[in-house]
């Protein structure tokens, strides 16, 4: 009790030098532990900047035009993906990771649907949802046909809310 | 009288013998010399944060064993596993330790919180303990979360895709938040190496400093809450030694007890190896995190993801700093009156949610005419706000037909709120089978 007064007074005391030096020392440390964090934070983020998004593009051949049938689908696991092609000879690369919660879809020939195990969502060919709790079509990566070749870009998932005619890639 | 003196000898001689060794005085400087009588009542407490501690004991020693096998890369972690399991001695008995002591941690540890609450131990002084002990359930939550993914088999990829698939859902970052704590696009290489550094650094090293800041409250609150009965007539003081401490070793060898028979029966779960085009059927997350994944089911991703936990979370944190009208009773749940709405409330809820899911289930999302309004209406708006009116509802009632004070018609919702999440976990982890569509677990 006795000393609270005291205290009351030292705080209200006008910045004499023993009062200046206390609140150097107190910025210093601030300034210490904010250079620290930001060397932290910096060092945790150039980790990630040797893969933005943007770089991860990555360039996959998956086959020639004439490996894939009109109206087919064909699974390429290396890249995560179903070869889609349209019966007007559009290529489609479906991602297999389902819009729910991300777990693998599967083609089922005999329905001609993909089906997602986990929460049972479907989809038909062209990654248009059949049944929820799925709540868009599957991604799609870009296609680029070169001499006859199919290209996929695996680094790049474009998202969509259902099929539209100019997804699909022509030779 | 005789008794007593051949007691305080054997006291003493103990005394002189550990005092070599300080550990009685390490033990006896995490607690007051004299504690009252009234605290050491076994079902005051249950002893369940002194459980808890030991828990972590338990899982820093098996960790730290494990960390001597284990490999944190996607080509080694589920060999191993394997390795650690056939080829070093009692590396599946540590294993399994490591494994159940994680989820007998994380339900003590709520069951505690459940005692804090339903004693009244969150008042003042013990206000600001309050959300250390939360900040303590959830770091054991993210332990138990990062652990989850390290076996890297089927039922680790998977879950952990599916929870952090979650993410996705928020609004803005979701998509980007996911990528920053998996560490890429999806559960990989980096994921593991981030979940490792996680679980076996950086959060046991937050857990032992709120464990430290958190005994420290104790200590400056003058030890847990008495009830208020005994507080009246003038409180007993024993002795903490051997009084207290005795009991706190019979409980913590009924405990260990307890974990190394469970250990030694029945083996921690280890599915085939990881397999990324291959999702097992369902794919559940951890149990813990069910009651999201089950809300999810029911609400738009908006609420099931952010909203609601959100609120949740705030309303947790926000407990003890609301304006109560009694003096907290340190009697489990305040007075008779406190019990018998408890256990209405309870009711209440035990039939409501269950109806609420099968009308979901069965009724609204089937329908044809969900599709004509967007989800956030007919799967959020409406539905929560049916939710909020109800919990008004309660509280009113609780004040009004009961005369409750305001702690106990708080107590009231706390329970509505607290038996509706048991139910939702208890359906996704027994309920649902096969593409996730409710059937009886036999
Ligand atoms: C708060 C305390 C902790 C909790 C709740 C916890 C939880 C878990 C869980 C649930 C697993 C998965 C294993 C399984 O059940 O199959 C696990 C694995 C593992 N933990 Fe912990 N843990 C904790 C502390 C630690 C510590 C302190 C270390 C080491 C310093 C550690 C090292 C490991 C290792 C190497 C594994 C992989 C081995 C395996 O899967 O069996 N843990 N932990
Ligand atoms: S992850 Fe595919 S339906 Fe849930």
């Amino acid at each position: 009790m006795s000393t609270s007064p005291r205290k009351q007074n030292n705080r209200e005391k006008p910045l004499n030098r023993r009062n200046f030096l206390k609140k150097t020392w107190a910025a210093l440390g601030i300034l210490a532990g904010l250079e620290f964090t930001g060397a932290g934070i910096a060092f945790l983020w150039s980790n990630k900047e040797k893969t933005p998004a943007g770089d991860r593009s990555k360039l996959l051949s998956v086959g020639a035009v004439s490996d894939f049938a009109l109206n087919s689908v064909t699974p390429f696991r290396p890249g995560r993906l179903y070869i889609c092609r349209l019966e007007d000879g559009g290529f489609l690369a479906i991602s297999l990771k389902c819009s729910h919660l991300g777990c693998s879809v599967s083609w089922d020939a005999s329905s001609g649907k993909f089906v997602c195990p986990c929460h049972s969502s479907s989809f038909d060919k062209l990654g248009n949802v059949l049944s929820p709790p799925a709540p868009r079509a599957l991604d799609i990566f870009p296609v680029f046909i070169q001499n006859g070749e199919v290209l996929v870009n695996t680094g790049k998932p474009v998202k969509r809310q259902r099929f539209i005619k100019s997804q699909a890639v022509y030779a | 009288m005789a008794e007593l003196l051949d007691k305080s000898k054997q006291d003493s001689s103990a005394d002189s013998q550990e005092q070599k060794f300080g550990l009685k005085s390490l033990i006896l400087h995490l607690h007051p010399r004299r504690v009252p009588q009234a605290a050491l009542e076994l079902t005051h407490t249950w002893g369940l944060g002194g459980m808890a501690a030991l828990l972590v004991a338990i899982q820093f020693v098996t960790g730290l064993l494990l960390r001597f096998v284990y490999a944190p890369f996607p080509g080694k972690a589920f060999d191993s596993i394997i390795m650690l399991q056939n080829e070093v001695l009692f590396g599946q008995f540590v294993r399994n330790i490591h494994h159940w002591s994680a989820i007998f941690l994380l339900t003590v540890t709520f069951l505690h919180l459940l005692r804090v609450f339903f004693t009244g131990a969150f008042h003042r002084p013990r206000q600001f303990n309050w959300i250390i002990g939360c900040s303590l359930l959830f770091t054991v939550i993210a332990s138990n979360f990062t652990g989850y993914l390290l076996p890297w088999d089927q039922l680790a990829y998977w879950a952990i895709t599916v929870s952090t698939g979650m993410l996705e859902y928020l609004p803005v970052a979701g998509a980007q938040l996911r990528e920053a704590v998996l560490g890429g696009p999806e559960v990989g290489a980096a994921t593991l190496l981030i979940f490792y550094n996680l679980h076996t650094s950086i959060l046991p090293l937050i857990l032992l400093l709120l464990m430290l800041l958190h005994f420290w409250r104790i200590r400056k609150a003058r030890g847990v809450i008495i009830p208020q009965k005994s507080a009246n007539e003038a409180n007993d003081y024993v002795a903490v030694y051997p009084n207290l401490i005795v009991k706190e070793l019979v409980v913590a060898l009924v405990l260990l007890a307890a974990l190394l028979t469970l250990s030694a029966i029945f083996n921690a779960p280890l599915q085939a190896k990881a397999n990324p085009y291959f999702s097992p059927n369902p794919a559940k997350a951890p149990w813990y995190f069910q009651g999201f994944q089950e809300l999810l089911l029911h609400f738009h991703p908006l609420f099931a993801v952010l909203v609601i936990p959100f609120a949740a979370i705030v309303a947790m944190l926000a407990i003890p700093y609301l304006r109560y009208d009694a003096e907290p009773t340190g009697i489990w749940f305040i007075s008779g009156r406190g019990r018998k709405m408890g256990l209405i409330s309870a009711a209440i809820a035990l039939v409501f949610t269950p109806l609420a899911i099968l009308v979901d289930e069965y009724i609204i999302s089937p329908s044809a005419a969900l599709a004509a309004f967007p989800g956030y209406i007919i799967k959020g708006v409406i539905p929560l706000s049916f939710l909020l009116f109800f919990i008004a509802a309660l509280y009113y009632l609780a004040k009004k037909k009961f005369a409750a004070t305001r702690n106990e018609a708080v107590q009231t919702v706390f329970i509505f709120i607290l038996t509706g999440f048991l139910i939702l976990t208890a359906t996704s982890v027994g309920f649902r089978w096969e593409g996730m569509r409710l059937a009886w677990p036999w």
